[in-house]
């Protein structure tokens, strides 16, 4: 009797144990479908009777694949390419990723990519190296009424691979209830960085920091930038971290870090510098024009402005954030595409995307009219005539993030171990 | 000629494998060909474009492979980075997640426990829902102001900023008694590396942002394993415990010489189960941190995700997940030896020590 219990005992657990396993077995090594996940959906439109006079092709159905800030950015881009499906006779299925980059890479791999994506500035040279993007920028409709600093940030091995969506850049922000309050006036605001020092420890006052700045080199790059300095050097084949004009610019940050005016994000217990500023920890910060719409939706109360950054000893300087239309190299209908593309970067339809979710336009005409739409926003504006884009060297995802992750904790952060150990990683992710 | 009957034995077979040919498909098509793909990929230069086969990807022998073991480089430090994060969280996990569960499966055994099915289902719900879902819970909870750091307020304690905390639980130990400085490690550590990390950072410990994460995946696992441990001790008979009790055995020494050793097969099951499943963490780091804060939280499991979708470096990820698949292999055949039945293995040894002389006795 016993004996049966026990060996039956031993029975139910080995099937358990080995259903188990087998159902780990399958998570561990699970093959990935090459579905585009669902989520946000996707449309289509019919193809109306008119063809456009544009000699593109018509009756064909194109595959877009774009990265949504929300309904209301998915809602424009639809709506714009539902009218040039009904003028031109194509259709446009357009999917919004719920992960950019394993979307991406598995179109690519796959064989069977979106014939147009947003391609991101730090990331899109990888995606050329590897053959997978169209190069058709150089001899796009109007490339020369792009901005020329966003048109260099997709060049890559002397080609312009595709033409700017839009772009973003850092300002200054400052919360003026605790500008005022410590008695600064308009004329106060900081053009350099003596000044920045000067208002930022006024501004500092108990827990509150006088400037709150998100870590990582996506921030700190500003004052890299305005220091004359840039983590690679000019033609993109090496680091150039280890570099005065760099760890003067990081050791400034530094020092005022663990001075207590500046405070970085993370020691503030805040996601990004826009929390920190929006909870009124910090009275001003660092971000881009993506900080009014979370200004608007979480802190309404919270009165503030955008000014232009301060300049550094080498000027003015700020960095910029952009996508542009990626055209896969494996698409059959380039032509069509193309002329989508073409359609999607006009002025009008620049600024009907700037009206609809607020991204700032890459064309200096279409610019203009937004800096005289949305004067608010001028000091980002200006940041396209001065700012510098993203690292864009293949292969240096991981490079860039190991320096990321040292300068992390700015108080305490090895400073020239960080920029030497970047330097190296780049130089070898570079020549290997 | 006579027809072959429907029930001719010679006809079996075929019959076998009629009816496991929709298993070995569906095995094949989702089991094999990716690893055998997978395999392929990580002695390949495949960049991400296309097929793995064919084109220019080639041959690279095991280039992936040293990239991460021998040669000096980020490759290599941010592997072993992973390695070093998800050996402290093993070591937390494992033990604590075994221990933790069988005080449940016990408790919630107990003839005099009123409402058990409550306790067992609410003990086991965990388990049932989204580690997605919880993660997001669980981040809320540990955030610099949320409800853990409210709860630790009231007794005085100034929670950390869990997420956003990098700092070791050995460092910071070490740090508390007087043992080193955390800000100025000492040189003898400090100065060496090894395998592209100083001791200093081998011996890290758990970050603060890990052990968040670590308190998640106890809480959520315990309930799994205490449904094993219950089946295990539902199935013990009472006339054993009984006769225990008659031999005048108290409570504690029936729980240790006589529950204990009857789940020993169960405790193997969940401590191998457990190993497994810790070794390969991703969901987590993929949701909660990303690997940040200061890499503490990379796994070789997120690191051969981000390595193969981030960076497109598909071989080095695959091979990742080979030697992750290596690891934990030999680390479950070196915890079965160590849990095996030393009684069983004595009886084993002796018998073939007899059988051998047995055998030379009988040539001699």
């Amino acid at each position: 009797m016993l004996l049966s219990h026990r060996r039956f005992a031993a029975l139910t657990v080995a099937t358990v144990g080995s259903l188990t396993l087998a159902a780990c077995g399958g998570g561990g090594f699970d093959s990935s479908s090459s579905s585009t996940s669902g989520g946000a959906g996707s449309s289509s439109t019919t193809a109306s009777d008119t063809a456009s006079s544009s000699s593109a092709p018509t009756g064909v159905a194109l595959k877009m694949l774009i990265a949504s800030s929300g309904d209301a950015e998915t809602n424009a881009v639809k709506a714009a390419t539902d009218a040039w499906g009904k003028a031109t006779g194509n259709t446009v299925e357009v999917t919004v990723a719920s992960d950019m980059d394993q979307e991406l890479a598995q179109g690519f791999a796959g064989g069977n990519p979106a014939d147009v994506m947003y391609m991101d500035a730090g990331k899109f040279a990888t995606f050329a190296k590897q053959g997978s993007l169209e190069d058709y920028g150089d001899g796009f409709t109007d490339n020369d009424k792009f901005f020329e600093s966003l048109r260099k940030t997709f060049t890559y091995d002397g080609k312009q691979y595709c033409v700017p969506k839009d772009f973003s850049a850092l300002a200054l922000q400052i919360n003026t209830t605790m500008w005022k309050d410590a008695g600064l006036t308009d004329s106060d605001i900081p053009t350099t960085w003596d000044q920045l020092v000067a208002v930022s420890k006024k501004l500092t006052e108990g827990k509150v920091a006088g400037l709150g700045i998100g870590i990582g080199i996506d921030r700190l790059g500003a004052f890299v930038v305005q220091n004359g300095g840039w983590w690679l050097n000019a033609d993109n084949t090496g680091g150039a971290a280890a570099d005065a004009k760099v760890t003067d610019a990081l050791k400034f940050v530094q020092d005022n870090v663990k001075a207590g005016n500046f405070k970085m994000s993370n020691d503030l217990g805040a996601g990004w510098g826009g929390e920190a500023f929006g909870k009124q920890l910090s009275a001003m910060t660092i971000e881009g024009n993506w900080i009014a719409g979370a200004m608007k939706n979480d802190y309404p109360d919270v009165k503030y402005k955008s000014v232009e950054l301060p300049a550094g000893p080498a000027g003015k300087g700020t960095l910029m954030f952009t996508q542009c239309w990626g055209l896969a190299a494996d698409s059959k209908n380039k032509d069509a595409a193309k002329d989508l593309i073409k359609f999607l970067t006009t002025a009008d339809q620049q600024m009907k995307f700037a009206d609809a979710f607020g991204v700032m336009p890459s064309r200096t005409d279409a610019a203009e009219t937004y800096k005289a739409k949305y004067p608010d926003d001028a000091a980002f504006v200006a940041g396209g005539a001065y700012g510098h884009g993203p690292i864009n060297v293949p292969g240096l995802t991981d490079v860039v993030a190991e320096l990321n992750s040292q300068l992390e904790k700015m108080a305490t952060a090895d400073i020239a171990g960080a920029t030497k150990s970047f330097d190296d990683n780049a130089a070898s992710a570079i020549g290997g | 000629m006579p027809r072959a009957k429907s029930g001719d034995p010679m006809r079996q077979p075929v019959a076998g494998w009629l009816f496991v040919t929709p298993m070995i498909v569906i095995l094949g098509l989702f089991l094999v060909v990716p690893i055998g793909m997978a395999l392929w990929v990580s002695v390949s230069n495949w960049t991400g474009r296309g097929t793995p086969f064919g084109g220019s990807t080639q041959f690279v022998g095991l280039k992936n492979y040293t990239d991460l073991l021998t040669k000096q480089g980020l490759a290599r430090q941010d592997f072993m980075t992973s390695l070093r994060n998800t050996f402290f969280y093993v070591l937390g996990v494992v033990p604590l997640q075994t221990v933790l569960a069988l005080l449940l499966a016990v408790l919630v055994n107990q003839k005099w426990l009123k409402g058990r099915t409550f306790f067992r289902t609410a003990f086991y719900f965990p388990s049932v829902v989204s580690s997605v879902a919880i993660s997001l819970v669980f981040l809320y909870l540990f955030a610099g102001s949320g409800a853990i750091n409210a709860m630790l307020g009231w007794f005085g304690v100034h929670g950390p900023n869990w997420f956003a905390d990098p700092r070791g639980l050995i460092h910071l130990a070490g740090n508390g008694l007087g043992v080193w400085d955390i800000d100025k490690p000492p040189a003898a550590l400090a100065d060496h590396k090894v395998l592209s990390l100083s001791l200093w950072e081998w011996i890290k410990g758990p970050s603060v942002a890990m052990t968040a994460i670590m308190f998640q995946v106890i809480w959520t696992t315990a309930g799994t394993f205490m449904l094993m441990f219950l089946a295990a001790l539902q199935d013990l008979p009472t006339e054993v415990e009984e006769a225990a009790m008659v031999d005048g055995a108290n409570a504690r020494q029936r729980f240790w010489n006589v529950t204990v050793p009857h789940l020993r097969p169960t405790i193997l099951l969940v401590v191998t189960l457990g190993i497994i499943g810790t070794w390969q963490v991703f969901d987590q780091m993929y949701v909660m941190s990303q690997g940040k804060p200061g890499k503490t939280t990379l796994t070789p499991a997120y690191l051969s995700y981000q390595a193969a979708f981030t960076n497109q470096k598909w071989g080095q990820g695959a091979a990742m997940a080979f030697l992750l698949f290596i690891l934990i292999f030999l680390l479950t055949q070196a915890q079965r030896w160590l849990l095996r039945d030393k009684d069983e293995a004595r009886t084993r040894k002796i018998e073939r020590a007899q059988r051998r002389a047995a055998r030379k006795a009988v040539s001699a």
